[in-house]
């Protein structure tokens, strides 16, 4: 097989692949920037609880609108801004931990969504929900999936400064502006959006392996915050372009491949990462002049 | 002088507990106090309350017009996180928040002052440096360049000194002194008395309630630091509630 075909090929051939291209790019774009964040504030399982809380909101919509993208959405976007603010205002104003809060709201979530799926007493599709169809996106889904990821890159530019600020030196923050708290929900917000923008493709519990793995993986390679969110995404892309290949040529569900793709990148970067990797751990290379 | 800070019968504390207690007086504008007593008397506590960062429970502070936000505040053992990929010149950069705010560029002028800053604590050619490789004492430099650049009225430090060299240490109290003489009012936590006596030309010694403030060669009088010692740190789970309380 040559390069073409097993690279070019599968694209300029279908427009399935052309779409899911495009939407996979799409989220990438997004992606890598929150994912760089999430990591940073150590929210990494933040996105993971997120999707938990999302998957209920979705299930409703489609309960009472069958497979319809807009009311999945809203459902989605519903549950999970309820449960991301509520935790971002407990945890703000009483002496609870983030991460506790967050756990008590998403639990809620989760246990009120299953009640409600049970007693109406479908299942079926729901599967669509928890793994997405990334090579079924039609035209209302990228625009979606569009729209999402560049109200996600304007906000990120808004709120870039406390944002990084926050991580670094809350004190420091506080003591000057109140913009930390308000750039947090903003912050939690998105993480919502793009999870609800990820589910259509990769389904909730993959999107955020989409967000999380390039993020992780690039950390072994940039110690600066902006080649740190650049690498991220290019990882972003990288992955879901081979996973779709992969997907392809294989005959594999493409969401999985996708963050595959993405965790064999993670696993050779912890292997191989100059920045704290195994190898660079454990062979240090002769020291320098002091 | 004016008073820059007036504690009017303040109570401060955690829980209904409290940790400086009936504490009344006035930071005049450009002093150059330091507040010493032992582990667990309320130093940290009073900076917190003073940057408004801890309601009083009891009586007010008073900051003559001064905003919180106008305060630069140091606290202990800052929560930094050292892991963030951040080097030392946008470290130092973030003191001009009051200017630049979330959006402002930084311009020529101000890249002008940040190099002068970093110049100021010695860290030249540290710029570019990630935070996380910093030492101790170049962590330290790099808050106080930071202090610098807040270009604030009131300067609060909590132990600022601690864990550092002698010529860290010597380095920095030069900027403290470089403050004081521009009218500055500075409020420093500290435990060396040796320094104290030769930097403060005031303290403030408290065992939760106030022992003495006044000129530092009397404040910190064997009489007081006695009397300072006698008082109990410990809080009582039990304690009724004061009889002064307003």
């Amino acid at each position: 097989m040559n390069p073409y075909d097993l690279l070019i090929a599968p694209f300029t051939e279908f427009e399935f692949m052309r779409r899911a291209l495009a939407g996979v790019f799409a989220l990438a774009l997004g992606a890598g920037p929150m994912g760089a964040f999430l990591m940073l504030r150590r929210m990494s399982l933040t996105g993971d609880a997120m999707a938990h809380a999302i998957l209920p909101g979705a299930a409703i919509g489609f309960l009472f609108a069958g497979l319809n993208l807009y009311a999945m959405t809203a459902g989605g976007l519903a549950a999970g801004l309820v449960v991301a603010i509520g935790a971002g205002v407990v945890a703000r104003a009483t002496g609870m931990k983030e991460d506790a809060s967050l756990a008590a709201f998403y639990l809620i979530s989760l246990a009120l969504g299953v009640l409600i799926v049970s007693l109406k007493g479908s299942n079926v599709d729901l599967l669509h929900v928890l793994f997405g169809t990334v090579l079924g996106i039609d035209d209302a889904t990228l625009i979606l999936i569009a729209a999402i990821t560049t109200l996600t890159l304007v906000t990120l530019a808004f709120i870039w400064r406390p944002l990084v600020l926050e991580c670094v030196d809350p004190t420091f923050l506080a003591s000057v502006s109140r913009a930390g708290g308000v750039s947090h929900i903003a912050f939690l917000s998105l993480v919502v959006m793009n999870l609800v923008g990820g589910f259509h493709a990769l389904g909730t519990l993959l999107s955020v392996g989409l967000m999380m793995l390039p993020a992780a993986t690039a950390r072994f390679f940039v110690r600066d915050l902006t080649a740190l969110v650049t690498l991220s995404t290019l990882i972003a892309f990288a992955a879901g372009a081979i996973g779709l290949l992969v997907s392809y040529h294989l005959g594999t569900p493409s969401g999985p491949s996708i963050i595959l793709v993405a965790g064999l990148a993670y696993a050779g970067a912890v292997v191989f990462g100059p920045i704290g990797g195994l190898v660079t751990r454990l062979v240090p290379g002769r020291h320098l002049e002091a | 002088m004016n008073a820059q800070i007036s504690f009017r019968n303040l109570t401060l504390g955690y829980e209904r507990h409290p940790a400086v207690h009936h504490l009344s007086g006035d930071v005049r504008e450009g002093a150059l106090l330091a507040v010493c007593g032992s582990n667990g008397a309320g130093k940290s506590t009073l900076l917190k309350g003073i940057c408004g960062a801890l309601k009083p429970l009891g009586g007010a502070i008073d900051l003559h017009g001064v905003s919180p936000r106008d305060i630069a505040y140091l606290p202990q053992g800052a929560e930094i996180d050292r892991s963030f990929p951040i080097n030392v010149y946008d470290m130092v950069s973030m003191g001009l928040w009051r200017r630049a705010g979330l959006f402002g560029g930084i311009g020529k002028a101000d890249r002008q002052q940040i190099a002068e800053a970093i110049a100021a604590v010695g860290l030249e050619g540290f710029e570019a440096r990630p935070i996380g490789t910093l030492s101790g004492g170049q962590m330290q430099r790099t808050l106080f360049a930071r202090l610098l650049l807040q270009d604030a009225r009131v300067i609060l430090l909590d132990e600022p000194f601690t864990a550092l060299d002698a010529k860290t240490v010597a380095d920095l109290v030069d900027l403290v002194r470089r403050w004081h003489g521009e009218k500055r009012t500075v409020i420093a936590v500290l435990h060396d008395f040796d320094l104290v006596r030769a930097t403060f030309p005031e303290t403030l010694l408290l065992a939760r309630t106030p022992v003495a403030w006044g000129p530092t060669f009397e404040a910190l009088g064997s009489e007081n630091l006695l009397k300072a010692r006698r008082m109990g740190e410990a809080w009582r789970e039990d304690a009724p509630d004061c009889s002064d309380a307003a």
